[in-house]
């Protein structure tokens, strides 16, 4: 046994626990990411039903409610503590557990070492530790709902001092936070084997061939993504080792003196809850991107398919999608316009915050460039990509809004940027995933999902999302208040409740429609319609071999790539798309094919 | 955590393929025919010892972060607690730079040395500066405590135990990787540490080296 030996070729598994649970392989390890992703996504989607149905009807008494929960909805009336917990446990699962897990731990895992030519990741072992901690994660997180006190009531930036102080600052903020705290540490450091694992892959296992500027913008931006992350996330580990101590350790490093809580007088003194802000935030703000960039890259490799055009400016799609995620480092002072920033500090960062409208207006106009034209084929997987590149317009816009100090100001904690971030990093997100789970369902399902069940689907949260969100920035700019269970008490807001109830119904109606996909999901892999190995004339090497692929991803083959990963309609090709292991194209016409 | 990479997981060949063997150096195997690639940097690169070694210094990236974000929290704090009183440095700790340094060199003369005896003694005595290390740290909290200094006391204190804390975990995963390797070399011949495993390890306990050099500064210099 030497070092040098192939660490990333392992034989096929025999046994069913080394198959399916402690599997190294990096297409089971993907599967598993995804359908966690898939269960946290439908609890969150639950928790936001019940927030809506209280914001809807803040008297009516639910009885059947309360012996689902006895302790939230004394009465049958959810409590505003609970409404809390439940906001905060939903922003927590959808962003961690969802946003940050299905599209790279699902997707870049399954995919990214296939689009590359290689045979599993770099550090397989890694791969499947870095699931197995992510679980553990989760369950810890599950685990808050249940404790005494409940989950906690924090939200899922847990400011400080409220998510420092302990069970004195309302209920859930004892053990629920602490296991809240120990989730979040777990899932950084599964992230972070998670990134560096995608790195390496990426920098050290391309087939022959495969020379950077071939890769698919998928796999760019998973690479982006996962530095993202491995930069990222240790910060956030960092702020929670600190909140940790602040609450088990008698430290003081996020509370402020002074402070009286409860009728209790806090004995802490000389911290910082803004500290707690920067920490949280530089992590915070490239989290969003860690969210939207597979998104972004799903988007592009779907367009260009079903518009059986090349994608219009690859390079400028690879600098822009570099141009964001770097950017993304230098603009965690936006979240903070209102937290007394000096002046000239917010200017900065509102400087840096309107310069990422500019690689992202890059993308918008390639991705309109890469339809200009087109033979267009509407599958479900083209409609949500072309729903990714609406829902990022519409949602983007909003952030020029919010990245000037002086709107800002007017705006926070209203509804506006709640609505621009669940437009933005939620939705657009979500439908990146929806692409992706449609587009790549037959690869690794080896079945076709209904395409007509799937439209239906499409149409429906298409149109529920903009119904939901759009009067959400309305009601924002009339000043309606973010975190309130009720608004009730407020004279101002009463105008708006018949708002919170139309878009109570529009999220029923979008919740109810997912229930389709899950009906398609569920319906396609185990009664669709056997795949073929290329069922949508793709060029990528996911599509050259098997559906799904055999354990080592080629059946053997050593690949040799020859053309970018986007070749559609090249002349004197013979079809209308050239493979990427296709041999090279003897040219007859002075026309670049590239 | 980027123990779980420093002993690589070394699986035989499967013979199912045909493929060429992994060769030794970063590009190995890197083929311009037929690939008409603009850059030859892609072709046929397959996981070498240098994904080893780039695995490596990605965690170690990721772990300065970490201590970016707690500096920046310890400047911030210096800056602007009206509580923060400067502890002195405890006399002790000096003793523990020295035998982390010795550590380090200890650790280089195994990986230069030719002899397996030679590598696995030198090993050994690795472990027991690391271990060493370790033990002093526990003695130095210990006197500290004594003192009535805690990690509650004041913001001064609470980051020395925060900062020598965070770093003695990432150095008794070190610790446990150097184990690990030696205990395998003292109990076959054949597995006596080269080359990669013993290089990843090494760049770890060196980082860790140079990490608590800075710590130090940060501590008890940095005004």
């Amino acid at each position: 046994m030497s070092d040098s030996a192939h660490p990333a070729v392992h034989p096929a598994p025999t046994t069913f626990i080394r198959k399916w649970v402690f599997s190294t392989d990096h297409k089971i390890i993907g599967i598993q990411y995804y359908f966690l992703a898939l269960v946290a996504v439908f609890t969150g989607l639950a928790l936001s039903v019940l927030m809506r149905l209280r914001l809807a009807w803040p008297a009516e008494s639910w009885p059947w409610l309360e012996k689902i929960f006895p302790v939230g909805f004394e009465g049958g009336v959810m409590s505003p503590e609970f409404y809390l917990a439940m906001l905060t446990m939903h922003g927590t699962i959808m962003v961690f557990f969802v946003l940050t897990t299905a599209p790279q731990g699902g997707f870049g895992n399954y995919f990214l070492p296939i689009q590359i030519g290689a045979h599993d990741m770099a550090f397989p072992v890694l791969n499947m530790l870095s699931f197995w901690v992510t679980f553990l994660s989760m369950g810890v997180m599950f685990a808050a709902f249940f404790v005494a006190g409940g989950a906690p009531i924090s939200g899922w930036t847990a400011y400080a001092p409220l998510s420092a102080l302990g069970e004195v600052a309302g209920p859930g903020l004892g053990s629920g936070q602490d296991l809240w705290i120990i989730s979040i540490a777990l899932f950084c450091v599964a992230s972070l084997l998670g990134a560096l694992n995608f790195i390496t892959t990426v920098l050290n296992m391309r087939t022959k061939g495969m020379s950077l500027m071939k890769m698919p913008l998928t796999v760019w931006t998973w690479f982006t993504t996962a530095i993202l992350a491995l930069l990222s996330f240790p910060v956030l580990l960092a702020a929670g080792i600190l909140l940790l101590l602040d609450r088990l350790g008698g430290t003081s490093f996020f509370i402020p003196a002074g402070l009286v809580v409860s009728d209790t007088v806090i004995e802490n003194s000389g911290g910082s809850p803004i500290l707690w802000q920067h920490l949280f935030w530089f992590f915070g703000h490239p989290e969003v991107y860690i969210a939207i960039l597979p998104g972004m890259g799903v988007a592009s490799q779907l367009l260009s398919t079903f518009a059986r055009k090349p994608i219009f400016g690859y390079h400028a799609m690879v600098v822009a999608i570099f141009a964001i995620g770097m950017l993304g480092f230098f603009v965690w002072g936006h979240h903070m316009f209102v937290s007394g920033l000096s002046p000239f500090s917010a200017l900065v960062f509102s400087i840096l915050t309107l310069a990422i409208g500019v690689p992202s207006a890059i993308k918008t106009f390639n991705w309109l460039g890469t339809l200009w034209g087109g033979k267009i084929r509407f599958t479900t997987a083209m409609l949500f990509a072309i729903g990714f590149v609406s829902l990022f317009v519409s949602g983007g816009i909003t952030g020029l809004f919010l990245g000037q100090t002086s709107v800002d100001v007017q705006l926070h904690d209203t509804y506006f940027p709640v609505a621009h971030f669940h437009m933005i990093m939620g939705v657009a997100a979500i439908f990146g995933i929806f692409g992706a789970t449609y587009y790549w369902f037959p690869k690794m399902f080896g079945r076709m999902l209904h395409e007509g069940l799937g439209k239906l689907h499409f149409w429906l949260t298409f149109i529920g999302v903009n119904a939901i969100f759009i009067p959400m920035h309305l009601m924002g700019i009339m000043g309606q208040l973010r975190r309130y269970a009720e608004s009730t008490e407020f004279k101002f807001m009463e105008p708006l409740q018949p708002y919170q109830e139309f878009v109570t119904f529009a999220a029923f109606v979008t919740a109810a429609a997912q229930l389709l996909f899950l009906v398609n999901f569920v319906w396609g892999m185990f009664k669709g319609k056997k795949a073929t190995e290329n069922p949508w004339e793709a060029t990528t090497l996911e599509w050259i071999t098997a559906s799904p692929p055999p354990h080592d991803n080629f059946g053997g083959r050593e690949l040799v790539v020859n053309h970018g990963a986007y070749e559609y309609g090249v002349p004197d090709a013979p079809r209308d798309y050239v493979m990427q292991t296709d041999p090279p194209i003897a040219r007859t016409s002075h026309r670049d094919a590239g | 955590m980027p123990v779980a990479i420093a002993p690589p997981e070394v699986k035989p060949q499967t013979g199912r393929e045909d493929r060429v063997p992994a060769s030794g150096g970063p590009g190995g195997g890197s083929g311009s025919d037929g690939g008409p690639g603009r850059r030859g940097d892609g072709g046929g690169r397959r996981l070498g010892p240098d994904s080893y070694q780039l695995g490596m210094w990605l965690a170690l990236a990721s772990i300065s972060m970490m201590f970016i974000g707690f500096s920046s929290a310890y400047i911030l704090g210096q800056g602007t607690n009206s509580q923060w009183r400067a502890m002195a440095a405890p006399p002790y700790v000096w003793v523990n730079t020295v035998i982390l340094l010795a550590s380090s060199l200890t650790l280089e003369l195994a990986r230069r040395a030719g002899a397996a005896t030679e590598v696995k003694r030198w090993m050994t005595l690795t472990c027991v500066l690391g271990a060493a290390f370790l033990a002093g740290q526990l003695w130095v909290w210990g006197l500290l405590a004594d003192q009535g200094i805690y990690l509650s006391g004041n913001p001064h204190s609470s980051f020395f135990y925060l900062l020598t804390g965070v770093h003695a975990v990432h150095l008794l995963g070190g610790v446990a990787a150097l184990v690990y390797l030696t205990a395998r070399a003292w109990i076959s011949a054949a597995r006596v540490p080269a080359g990669t495993s013993l290089n990843v390890t090494a760049i770890y306990w060196h980082f860790m080296d140079g990490l608590w050099i800075y710590l130090m500064v940060l501590l008890f210099f940095w005004r």
